[in-house]
């Protein structure tokens, strides 16, 4: 088919809306309502922040505070960043273009740290390594009465780059499989060495796919709320938090106004590098040429990859099973682990799961079926949750429920509302992208057998996409069960969930028991790894 | 079908069985409809109607509007003006009914990429759209189809473990089953081999007449049209350029766009006067074909194509022009020989008759029918 011909079905297939044009316009009202509804966390940012007096705006934003805090942030984010480059592009190579034994073994190791969420591994982190911690304890007997402090920015920066490179890992480790090692070979034939092989035409190939892991590392790290709060270090999400219980709202709105611009601006540099990403090669044999023997390498090479496991996965989780053993004794009143805290958090998750469905595929459909820019616009909206940090919907949720909606304030559903900005994206991914699988002739092939477009979509349409929009709504749930600031912010006075309970006692220093909660955290995000994983297969 | 006699085949092919019941009544008719998309047209006041039972081909280039007629037949398009009338009802809109939509329509569709029902089994996806009938009769009819299409054994298999031409004949079974008064193909060939296409035309042309429905396939591939049609319609810019039985199109174009659309034709200049004066010398006028009178003293193109021609190496001083290029085609060649007269023709040789570029030939018309003529541009 030529492209002409392409070009003319195209056209024609946006023009098949045209019969039916009342349905899609009543569609796209209600979609169009619910993404105005979406921005609202965004709209009150930045209404609050025009609202201020000049004068105050300028106090705020130019205060020692709010610089110090910057520069904590920009720091923090660029040294992660660069950590996990820095371990997770060696760690893909060896994975994927080496003769390193146990590959699968290596692979599953290296990924597998994402399960871990990273408050809980900063929590891990602080009970080993912390004052009064594991190894305090063990070295004491020897005489050592201080270890350095793993509080501030190199703890913050250990344990966030340990549980978020992986984010380079995958991404890098996807860019090489897609690449053709025959061009390696094709490369070493013309007479380039094996490192200059690496540099001229692998590195080329596969900077987008660490560009867009690096990315995603920085994104998590600017709205990560947990790690740094744990880790007592001043970046802008702790602030926010700290200047909101200190109702500081103006001080609040800024902070949050110069997160959410760090945040956009590190999503525009992404949206641009994903769509150089898609004229990608894409290799078609599954033979891995170019590979490279290791050698002598072989044995330091495992041990980095050991030594890495060792951190991220084998602390973490030994840390926890120490708890476990000895959360014997019995914790007072008020801080005793309960099935209720279970059932809070699954009810949370699965209102938050339900309602994202229903929003979901409206705005998938039209953005995957549509025409024009204004119908992808909702989906475009609906990502506004990847950008805004969960504090950011917190604090924004608070002051628009206390002035518009007084009497949901600290109800269950201004929170389920929260996460549904926050994870909709999720649920938008994974329903688009199965409603792009349904080839749209097969609704025309419905229609031309006699039946109205409703029917056809109930039945050739929705049973295609059914398993993709559960598996949106399986993410939403498991994401929604690990979400910590919103959920802190925007609960209701007494109402206690997985998280929150995990919160409470650290705070109160009766971490034994939170090893059951964190394990139950640990098997949730494994779940949800999983999903994504097959989502991708 | 490959390992018949092919006297066998031909006697199939003559003798199919049809469910027509009157093969002279017009089942579909266009008339006037034209298509634009803002300032574009796609296409442009096109009429054309197609008896009952009959296998109908709108054959044209990219882009000529030809997917864009069907899908305004099938109703997934509505024309900006025109009439299209199915089994005697209007179905664009009149003061009789409102725009019938394809759900209401009696068509049939097979995609170019089938669409199949993923989801569904082969006798599922038959069944789709025989939502009226009770469970026995649903059964009945898809065993006939299944019968019809030779798929019995395929019965309980999911779409995606058929081959193409599976795939392909499941596709015309679920159209055919609702019985629709007319069945439309779009490119139906083009997502299969080479290999597997000329069989599937044969099978598709016996399926569709011993159905006895009515067709209207669209393709870009000539030979496609002209071994499967009953009719050929070639389109050029959103519009019929000529409509007829497949022989008649191709040995008398009546324009030079269906000439050069048709075969790889070349245009001979030639001046009307007692005798045709060409490059290659003069030629009895008798060899064209229709009255040429009126042309006498006149400049005229004689369309020649590549089985019409012989070249033959000769010395400089006797050649008509040189070789310029050689297109090997396994069974033969095709020279291009660019002739002192500035004409470029094509010439058709046996695959051992072996010519290098650049030698001086003699070009002999050896054509053994009359030959079509256009006016000079």
């Amino acid at each position: 088919m030529g492209t002409s011909d392409r070009l003319e079905r195209i056209r024609e297939q946006a023009n098949v809306a045209d019969r039916d044009a009342d349905e899609p316009t009543v569609l796209a009202a209600v979609v169009l309502a619910i993404s105005l509804l979406l921005l609202s966390p965004v709209a009150w940012v930045l209404i609050t922040a025009s609202e201020m007096p000049t004068g105050r705006l300028v106090e705020l934003v130019g205060s020692e505070t709010t610089m110090a805090v910057t520069v904590n942030t920009l720091v923090l984010v660029v040294a992660v960043t660069t950590m996990s480059v820095v371990i997770g592009v060696p760690l893909a190579l060896l994975t994927v273009q080496t003769d390193l034994p146990f590959k699968r073994f290596w692979t599953v190791t290296a990924a597998l740290p994402l399960v871990v969420p990273s408050y809980i591994g900063a929590f891990a982190f602080v009970s080993a390594f912390g004052p009064r911690g594991e190894l305090a304890d063990l070295l004491a007997p020897l005489g050592i009465q201080q270890i350095p402090t793993i509080y501030g920015l190199h703890g913050t920066v250990l344990v966030l780059t340990l549980f978020t490179y992986p984010y380079v890992f995958l991404t890098t480790r996807a860019s090489l499989i897609s690449f053709d090692g025959t061009v390696i070979e094709a490369a070493r034939t013309l007479n380039a060495s094996r490192w200059q092989a690496f540099k001229r035409v692998t590195l080329p190939q596969i900077l987008p796919g660490i560009a867009a892991g690096a990315l995603l590392v920085a994104l998590y790290t600017l709205s990560d709320f947990g790690t740094p709060a744990i880790m007592r270090y001043d970046v802008f999400t702790r602030m926010v938090f700290v200047e909101e219980q200190a109702r500081n709202p103006d001080a609040a709105a800024v902070l949050s106004l110069l997160l959410l611009v760090l945040a956009m601006s590190i999503l525009a540099v992404e949206s641009r590098i994903g769509a150089s990403r898609d004229g990608a090669y894409v290799a078609s044999g599954d033979r891995r040429a170019g590979e490279i023997e290791l050698g002598y390498w072989e044995l330091p090479a495992m041990g980095f990859c050991a030594a890495i496991g060792a951190l991220c996965l084998a602390l973490p989780i030994g840390i926890l099973g120490l708890w476990l053993v000895r959360s014997t004794e019995a914790a007072p009143a008020g801080f005793v682990f309960e099935l209720q805290h279970v059932t809070n958090s699954v009810l949370l998750a699965g209102g938050a799961a339900a309602l994202c469905v229903v929003v979901a595929l409206p705005i998938a459909y039209l953005s995957a079926r549509g025409d024009g820019t204004l119908s992808s616009l909702p989906e475009r909206v609906s990502y506004v949750g990847y950008a805004v940090p969960g504090v950011v919907i917190g604090l924004s949720l608070i002051y628009l429920a206390l002035r518009f909606v007084p009497f949901l304030y600290q109800s269950l559903f201004v929170l389920v509302f929260a996460y549904v900005v926050r994870f909709l994206p999720q649920a938008v991914g994974t329903t688009e992208s199965s409603v792009l699988q349904v080839d749209p002739s097969y609704l025309e092939a419905a229609r031309s057998l006699g039946y109205g477009p409703l029917t056809s979509f109930r039945k050739v349409v929705l049973p295609l996409v059914a398993p993709g929009v559960a598996a949106g709504a399986a993410l939403v749930f498991l994401t929604t069960m690990k979400e910590l600031p919103a959920t802190l912010m925007l609960r209701p006075i007494g109402f206690e969930t997985i998280v929150t309970y995990i919160w409470l006692v650290r705070g109160a220093a009766y971490q034994g028991q939170a090893a059951v909660p964190a394990l139950i955290l640990v098997g949730v995000s494994g779940l949800s790894m999983l999903i994504i994983l097959r989502q991708e297969a | 079908m490959a390992k018949q006699k092919p006297s066998q085949r031909i006697s199939e092919f003559e003798t199919v069985q049809t469910a027509v019941e009157d093969p002279e009544r017009t089942v579909l008719s266009i008339e006037g409809v034209s298509k634009r998309y803002g300032p574009e047209k796609a296409v442009e006041r096109l009429s054309l109607s197609v008896k009952d039972g009959e296998l109908l081909t709108l054959l044209g280039p990219s882009g000529c509007g030809k997917t864009t007629t069907l899908r305004m037949i099938a109703g997934l398009e509505a024309p900006s003006s025109g009439t299209i009338t199915i089994a005697g009802e209007t179905v664009t809109g009149d003061a009789d009914g409102p725009f019938k939509k394809p759900e209401e329509r009696d068509v049939g569709i097979v995609f170019q990429d089938y669409a199949l029902f993923p989801h569904l089994t082969v006798a599922e996806n038959i069944a789709f759209g025989l939502d009226e009938l009770d469970e026995v009769a649903t059964d009945a009819r898809v065993a006939e189809l299944l019968e019809l299409v030779d798929l019995v054994a395929h019965e309980e298999k999911m779409p995606s473990q058929l081959s193409g031409g599976q795939q392909q004949r499941v596709a015309l079974a679920r159209s055919l089953a609702p019985e629709p008064d007319v069945l439309l193909l779009d490119e139906p060939f083009s997502n299969l081999d080479v290999r597997l296409r000329v069989e599937m035309r044969e099978e598709v042309r016996r399926i569709l007449k011993r159905a006895g429905v009515t067709a209207i396939s669209v393709t870009h591939d000539q030979e496609e049209a002209l071994s499967i049609s009953d009719r050929v319609a070639i389109m050029n810019d959103g519009a019929i350029a000529q409509v007829g039985n497949p022989g008649e199109v191709f040995e008398n174009p009546e324009s030079r766009f269906v000439a050069s659309f048709l075969g790889q034709a070349s245009f001979l200049s030639a001046r009307v006067t007692d005798s045709l004066e060409t490059g290659l010398g003069s030629f009895d006028l008798e060899l064209l074909n229709g009255p040429i009178e009126a042309y006498d003293g006149a400049m005229i193109d004689v369309l020649v194509r590549p089985d019409d021609l012989q070249a033959m190496p000769t010395s400089e001083p006797k050649a008509d022009g040189y070789v310029v290029h050689r297109q090997y085609n396994g069974p033969n060649f095709i020279y291009r020989v660019e002739l002192h007269s500035g004409d470029v023709v094509h010439c058709m040789h046996n695959h051992v008759e072996t010519f290098e570029a650049g030698q001086p030939v003699a070009v002999d018309l050896a054509a053994d029918h009359e030959l079509a003529w256009y006016p000079a541009e």
